[in-house]
């Protein structure tokens, strides 16, 4: 008996200063300081919420950059559901699933005559990656260029404008912002 | 490896060791019941507590209570999880209007955050309110670890102590734990990661207007909702057009920093730290990284200081580096060598300025290979979890690496207290058959190592194994165990028994193409968690009554020092050959074959 009124009262206590107390105070300093980062990094562009810059967008229109493959269900890059396709190595299911993408990418870039960087015909872990690598957008430079009726050196431009190094030039990987690259496309290249 | 995977490592090294020494320090000022820092901002919430419970800080109590106390307080958390998720469609904070979860979904939930492995059978963006995400979730974040801190200090005073009955306050030890130590700690680092972009807020989902279509099927339903098939059987799909996206919300950052500093790892969402809205940036994923193994690191130090010997304690931390290093390098290697099929199907895999290369399914851009696969060592090393690529789509070596990081019992670092409980075991084991082999009574800290410890040694190494090992063996022959398997071959049975180590070992993580959310993997790896959590918790209290029951024998010409080289590698030596012994024909089985079966391509 002891040990009852003990294990209730910290119980109820510790759950209220951690399960409320805590994560109130953590909202009321990212509301105040940070209110953009904490409710989603959302883009407003000509009065509308058109995605977020954290949050990859499915593309399939020529005169986009292609995000990566989403295993996302039932759409792919379905923001409610993230996840990965967490097919293995050696499934064969996994192995068809990249040929036909390889297949479909080459068809799409027949001017690409080189192997397809990696990024762009794997899923990501979460289905919502909102990166390419650098590799992946000069592969498709040539389609989107076509596509707007534009010389190739100024998507070229556009994605070097585009292309975030290393975090403090140490962390993680250069990196394409798709959705960002994409909206820059729409406002300079008509 | 590339030459920024070896700086990322060197610096992730020393980083650790900045701030782990000065929390190791501090962590022993706050058991040992000295005035510290925090002292004046936080003591009136702590006396109150102890006013409330109607206990005073300085009644202890002998290992049998001890247990009592912690057992009751975890089957409460374990209660309260599962009533909170069966009745949270009647309560607030629920936008997304979230139902009841069922029964064995909430079963094996409410074990998984109580024993503080943080398994995720279920997804979190469609299943659990925020109400439930705080108020359950969050709260067992801070008290399974809190629990886990607890434990290992309570085994310190084992070794610290002589002649006396007592191995201090269980309330006095959780409190203190989350008051002083996980509290700030978790303050700190979620509001660094909303500055970074990780989300806080108690919005409904948004719906945003997306640049271009999205084209996909979808399953008709007819007005009941039920599917409807065709004269085949095959459900009808339908064609839909969409030019929006729905975006998940929530209180995610205050979750997610106590889901690294409580080495806890169950996501808000069902992408865990792969979720852009969790881990958003490069820098939050080495902080990440840093947060799940500072409470770990920091405990050797305590450890050391409270023992009297800061020695002690670099030696333990220094086996579990070396182990760390050694196996963070293998998996460094394997994912950036890739898949050679994939090669040979006209995939570019290799590393350049323009992209990281290798093995880039089931990873994000902005980590790559290196922050993944560092992601990969330190969340299985320590018994975190969390998970910022899909284990599943690893490279047959890469992912051996964390089943057997986990394997080893999640002493390399491991969870927060349990990693330095359960080497402090091995410890204790390895100067038993040190002992053996020179023919003296072994003793470790001065304490005599006698066959009660060795009893309850041997329970907490055994029941690890036996739960891994059945529970794998039973999932492999019936039915229900079966169709869970995704992957065909090799990699379906890698999937089955990553999943009870993981849930033995009460790490978390999961090859999660197994459909774990039926009621027989549900139960079956609930019983595995609760066991592999409690069953090792007991006999380790008991061996801190018994230790500090005993006189301190003073250090002599014959007694074998534990503080040097030749005890590191003994000590080395210990995990990896109860670890390995113990499994190496199911990794055989596994990620083994596999291998072999991957490198019959050859591009």
């Amino acid at each position: 008996m002891k040990l009852i009124r003990p294990a209730l009262v910290s119980f109820g206590l510790l759950t209220v200063l951690t399960g409320l107390a805590y994560p109130l105070l953590v909202t009321g300093i990212a509301q105040s300081v940070f209110p953009d980062a904490a409710n989603g990094s959302l883009i407003h562009h000509q009065g509308k919420v058109v995605g977020s810059s954290l949050i990859g967008q499915q593309f399939s229109s020529n005169q986009y950059f292609w995000s990566r493959p989403s295993a996302t269900a039932p759409m792919s890059y379905n923001g409610a559901a993230s996840g990965g396709a967490n097919l293995g190595p050696t499934n064969p299911d996994f192995l068809k699933g990249v040929v036909a993408r390889v297949t479909a990418i080459r068809a799409a870039h027949p001017a690409q005559t080189g192997p397809v960087p990696v990024d762009l015909v794997t899923t990501s872990a979460s289905g919502l990656d909102p990166d390419i690598s650098p590799a992946s957008a000069y592969y498709q430079m040539g389609r989107v260029a076509a596509a707007r009726h534009v010389p190739v050196s100024v998507i070229q431009t556009l994605i070097d404008q585009h292309t975030q190094g290393r975090q403090w030039r140490m962390f993680g990987e250069a990196r394409v912002n798709v959705l960002q690259l994409n909206l820059a496309l729409d406002q300079k290249v008509r | 490896m590339t030459t920024n995977a070896m700086w990322m490592l060197g610096l992730f090294l020393v980083s650790l060791l900045v701030l782990s020494w000065p929390l190791g320090q501090y962590m022993a000022r706050v058991f040992q019941g000295e005035r510290h820092f925090l002292t004046g901002a936080f003591q009136p919430v702590e006396k109150l507590i102890y006013r409330c419970c109607g206990i005073q800080s300085s009644d202890e109590m002998g290992w049998k209570q001890y247990a009592l106390a912690l057992l009751a307080f975890n089957l409460l958390g374990a209660l309260f999880v599962y009533g909170l998720q069966r009745v949270q469609g009647m309560l607030p904070l629920n936008p997304q209007q979230m139902g009841a979860v069922a029964p064995d979904s909430a079963f094996n939930t409410a074990i998984s955050f109580v024993t503080n492995t943080n398994w995720q059978g279920y997804s979190g963006e469609s299943t659990m309110s925020y109400l439930t995400q705080m108020l359950a979730l969050t709260v067992q974040n801070f008290l399974s670890a809190a629990t886990g801190i607890a434990v290992v200090i309570a085994l310190i005073r084992g070794f610290a102590r002589h002649s006396l009955s007592t191995i201090g306050s269980f309330w006095v030890d959780m409190t203190r734990s989350t008051l002083y130590v996980l509290l700030p700690l978790s303050l700190v680092l979620a509001v660094v990661m909303v500055g970074q972009g990780t989300i806080q807020n108690f919005k409904p989902y948004q719906t945003v207007q997306t640049l271009d279509e999205n084209t996909y099927q979808q399953a008709v339903t007819d007005k009941a909702g039920n599917p409807v098939k065709d004269a085949q059987g095959q459900p009808v799909m339908e064609t839909v057009k969409t030019h929006e996206q729905t975006l998940a919300m929530g209180p995610v950052a205050s979750q997610e920093a106590i889901k690294m500093i409580g080495t806890n790892g169950g996501g808000f969402f069902n992408a865990n730290s792969a979720h852009p809205y969790e881990n958003p940036t490069s820098l939050t994923n080495f902080l990440q990284m840093l947060a799940i193994f500072v409470i770990p690191a920091g405990l050797c130090f305590t450890f050391g200081a409270m023992v009297g010997d800061k020695r002690q304690g670099w030696a333990v931390l220094a086996a579990m580096t070396v182990i760390f290093v050694v196996m963070t390098c293998i998996v460094l290697v394997a994912e950036q060598h890739g898949n050679p099929a994939l090669t040979l199907a006209g995939v570019d895999q290799h590393a350049s300025t323009l992209q990281s290369g290798g093995n880039m399914e089931g990873k994000e851009t902005r980590f790559g290979i290196t922050a993944s696969a560092l992601f990969i060592a330190v969340t299985t090393s320590a018994s975190c979890g969390a998970v910022n690529s899909m284990h599943d789509a690893l490279t047959p070596l890469g992912g051996l690496v964390p089943t057997a990081l986990m394997q080893m019992g999640e002493v390399v670092f491991g969870g927060v207290g349990s990693g330095l409980y359960g080497m402090l075991i091995f410890a204790i084991l390895a100067v038993f058959i040190a002992g053996l082999m020179i023919g003296r009574t072994p003793e470790y800290l001065g304490k005599k190592i006698e066959i009660f410890e060795m009893k309850m040694t041997a329970l907490t190494i055994l029941v690890t194994p036996l739960l891994v090992l059945m529970g794998t063996s039973m999932a492999v022959m019936v039915m229900a165990g079966k169709t869970g398997i995704y992957n065909p071959g090799a990699h379906g049975f890698s999937e089955v028994l990553y999943a009870f180590t993981s849930a033995a070992n009460n790490n978390g993580s999961a090859f999660a193409g197994l459909s774990t959310n039926t009621p027989f993997y549900n139960t079956m790896l609930g019983i595995a968690m609760w066991f592999g959590r409690f069953a090792m918790i007991v006999p380790i209290l008991a061996i801190a009554g018994s230790l500090a029951a005993k006189k301190r024998l003073t250090a002599n010409t014959g007694t074998m020092p534990t503080h040097g080289p030749l005890f590191v590698v003994l000590l080395i030596g210990t995990v990896l050959l109860v670890g390995a012994l113990n499994y190496i024909p199911a990794l055989a089985l596994g990620p083994v074959a596999e291998h072999l079966q991957m490198q019959t391509v050859h591009p």
